[in-house]
């Protein structure tokens, strides 16, 4: 364990993107996101959860595949190789993480997503347990531990100091690195802010969230459910839920005419958008109501059945905070499962 | 607020007993928390869980576009607090929703809450709200505490355009105080007065954070297009990604303009946007500048006046005032 007081992170940071680009919550225009730090910029711990997730920084929403340039009667093709630099991300979440985790299912699966893939061998993930969790928060029910988040680095802080628990080899080679601003220090602190989170998140609103009905089995039966109908009734088919959320992983490849070349570029797409999936036939979705349920579905039944039971949301509340028409993944939950209030 | 509310729910079972509607669109909550409030369609199997309060700042009259297709016999209750009424006539002078299958039942609004502007102030886990005209009484689990209405409300309510319904078949009337209201276009004046370099880097820094989710275009009544250009691969600028930091500017402006002289300034856009971004900033920018140029006009005041941008007359501005204007 080591330890670094909070008005020297500054220092931290400066020493780690000396080396590397280093990425964290800022505070820009009233809202927290991951941007790139630079020497001044302020760590946003006030904000529990950035409006966009981690996510972005391994599947980012729009992101160069490949360029064609055309000079004279000569066609050039351009990899883009950006995924391939070494990154430092700081103050990721648990529930960011496990999105993460949940993420490397589908793009390190085989066929292995090379964009992807890159990416996570480059970076190095600083987390950061959560000291203040937030009533939107039910992390727990989908098995995140938001005192002992993991990752290759698991960061604590009180209103002192910021602790520092390498937990991977990666983590352990960048903790060697910063030994100048760094100090060795014992564990009992950080027992008593783990054990203080986990006494506020027994308080949290939806600590008891089931997800008892939903899983592997039980596909067919929600898919030909009447709830749907009511529950989907004011979505507004906007892609807010899913671009804020940390599992979406649906992408769409689209060609951008630059007048004297190509940029093949994919993109986040959204399943609540009606061009989803659009094949030549049409829309296999016509409906909003269907396009809704393929969302919840995807996380709650499909993903569970591909993926030995495991479900596709992390519980960050993202969703809860963000529907336009207060439409969200614990109300799905609630309207099919055991823990309805 | 709890009086009106049971006299709407009272005044919508009558309409529907007595067969002068056959369902019902207003608002209802989830149990587990105060803001989960959610625009929804009642009949008389659930019409008990229909809401009204200080959470119910979604504006309904969009939700008719769809609904008036839908409906096939008898009409729809359409619950509207005043604000809404103006998008409800916009609609109507458009041909979007037909008015034979509405019944517009106004109802008082005090101003609604912003969620985001509640949390920011401290509280979590609110469990109850109670209006005392400028300021609002606020119960968490902690205990209760006083916070101005002015530090909380949404921004469209901080500007509210007054207390009287522009459209109803009938209102719920109660003898709620009106609070202190803000100028409008205070807030273009301010960014009138920037630099261009300035305003440019404002308008960065703010669209820099969109994430082109389209809830800003969804969520709004003067956005109602069989088919947005901007959903149309054929129109060469469908996207859903910005490719470059221009086109989340081209986005929101190419927008403005299309609402232009026909948004009525309901601040959905604003309320709905995840990023924050003051959207309805571009909106009130047109709307002070029509009422500058063609004489004051509010869009969905009077739905069969003819809108500036749509009608002609002898005496009307040349297009190049705006060049001579200079902004």
């Amino acid at each position: 364990m080591y330890k670094i007081s909070k008005e020297k992170l500054s220092s931290l940071f400066e020493t780690i993107s000396e080396r590397t680009p280093l990425y964290m919550p800022i505070m820009k225009n009233g809202q927290s996101d991951f941007y790139l730090w630079q020497s001044g910029d302020e760590y946003c711990d006030s904000e529990l959860n950035t409006v966009r997730s981690a996510k972005d920084l391994f599947f980012p929403q729009s992101e160069n595949i490949i360029s064609f340039k055309k000079e004279d009667r000569k066609i050039t093709v351009e990899a883009n190789e950006d995924s391939f630099k070494k990154f430092v991300l700081f103050g990721v979440r648990g529930c960011d993480l496990k999105g993460i985790e949940v993420l490397d299912k589908v793009f390190l699966a085989q066929p292995v997503d090379e964009f992807y893939a890159a990416k996570r061998d480059s970076a190095v993930i600083i987390t950061a347990a959560c000291s203040r969790p937030e009533e939107t928060c039910f992390c727990r029910t989908f098995g995140v531990d938001a005192a002992a988040p993991g990752g290759d680095v698991t960061t604590w802080s009180d209103e002192t100091e910021l602790y520092w628990r390498p937990n991977t080899d990666k983590g352990e080679r960048l903790t060697q690195e910063l030994s100048g601003v760094l100090s060795e220090c014992g564990d009992e602190k950080v027992g008593e802010i783990r054990s203080a989170i986990a006494s506020k998140l027994e308080k949290l609103p939806l600590r008891d969230l089931s997800l008892e009905g939903w899983g592997e089995s039980t596909v067919e039966e929600r898919f030909d459910s009447e709830n749907w109908e009511k529950l989907s009734e004011s979505c507004l088919g906007c892609g807010a839920c899913t671009f804020v959320c940390p599992t979406c992983q649906c992408y769409d490849i689209r060609d951008y005419d630059t007048g004297h070349g190509i940029k093949r570029y994919r993109c986040w797409d959204s399943c609540m958008y009606n061009d989803f999936t659009m094949m030549a036939h049409g829309t296999p979705r016509p409906k909003q109501m269907q396009r809704f349920r393929q969302r919840f579905m995807h996380k709650l039944a499909y993903f569970p059945a591909n993926n030995g039971g495991e479900f596709s949301c992390v519980g960050c509340g993202r969703c809860i905070r963000k529907c336009p028409s207060r439409l969200n993944i614990v109300k799905v939950i609630r309207a099919f499962g055991g823990s309805e209030k | 607020m709890q009086k009106t509310a049971g006299l709407i729910k009272k005044r919508a079972l009558e309409l529907l007993d007595d067969g002068t509607v056959t369902r019902v669109l207003a608002w209802s909550r989830s149990e587990d928390f105060i803001y989960e409030v959610s625009p929804t369609f009642f009949d008389k199997g659930n019409i008990d869980k229909m809401i009204y309060d200080s959470f119910c700042a979604a504006n309904l009259s969009k939700y008719l576009i769809r609904a008036c297709k839908e409906q096939t016999e008898g009409k729809i209750l359409a619950v509207l607090k005043p604000c809404d009424t103006y998008s409800f006539n916009q609609l109507l002078c458009e041909h979007r929703i037909d008015r034979e299958k509405i019944y517009v039942l106004a109802v008082p609004c005090t101003g609604m809450i912003d969620n985001d502007k509640l949390k920011k102030a401290g509280f979590s886990g609110v469990t109850k709200v109670i209006d005392k005209g400028d300021s609002l009484d606020v119960f968490t689990p902690d205990g209760s505490r006083s916070v101005a209405k002015k530090d909380v409300l949404l921004e469209k309510c901080l500007c509210c355009k007054g207390s009287e319904p522009m459209a109803y078949d009938e209102k719920i009337e109660t003898d709620s105080k009106p609070f202190e209201t803000q100028d409008r276009f205070a807030c273009v004046e301010k960014l009138e007065k920037m630099t261009p370099d300035e305003r440019f880097a404002f308008w960065q820094g703010e669209l820099s954070k969109c994430i082109r989710c389209n809830a800003c275009r969804n969520v709004c009544p003067a956005c109602s297009c069989m088919k947005c250009v901007f959903d149309n691969p054929g129109s060469g600028v469908a996207s859903k990604a910005n490719s470059d930091s221009f086109e989340e500017k081209l986005f929101h402006i190419i927008r403005a303009f299309h609402v232009a002289g026909r948004c009525t300034d309901c601040g959905e856009c604003s309320r709905v946007c995840p990023q924050g971004i003051p959207l309805h900033l571009l909106n009130r920018k047109f709307i002070k500048d029509i009422d500058d140029i063609y004489g004051e006009y509010q869009a969905g005041r009077d739905p069969a006046s003819r809108a500036p941008l749509v009608d002609y007359r002898s005496e009307d501005a040349e297009p190049s005032i705006v060049e001579e204007r200079g902004n």
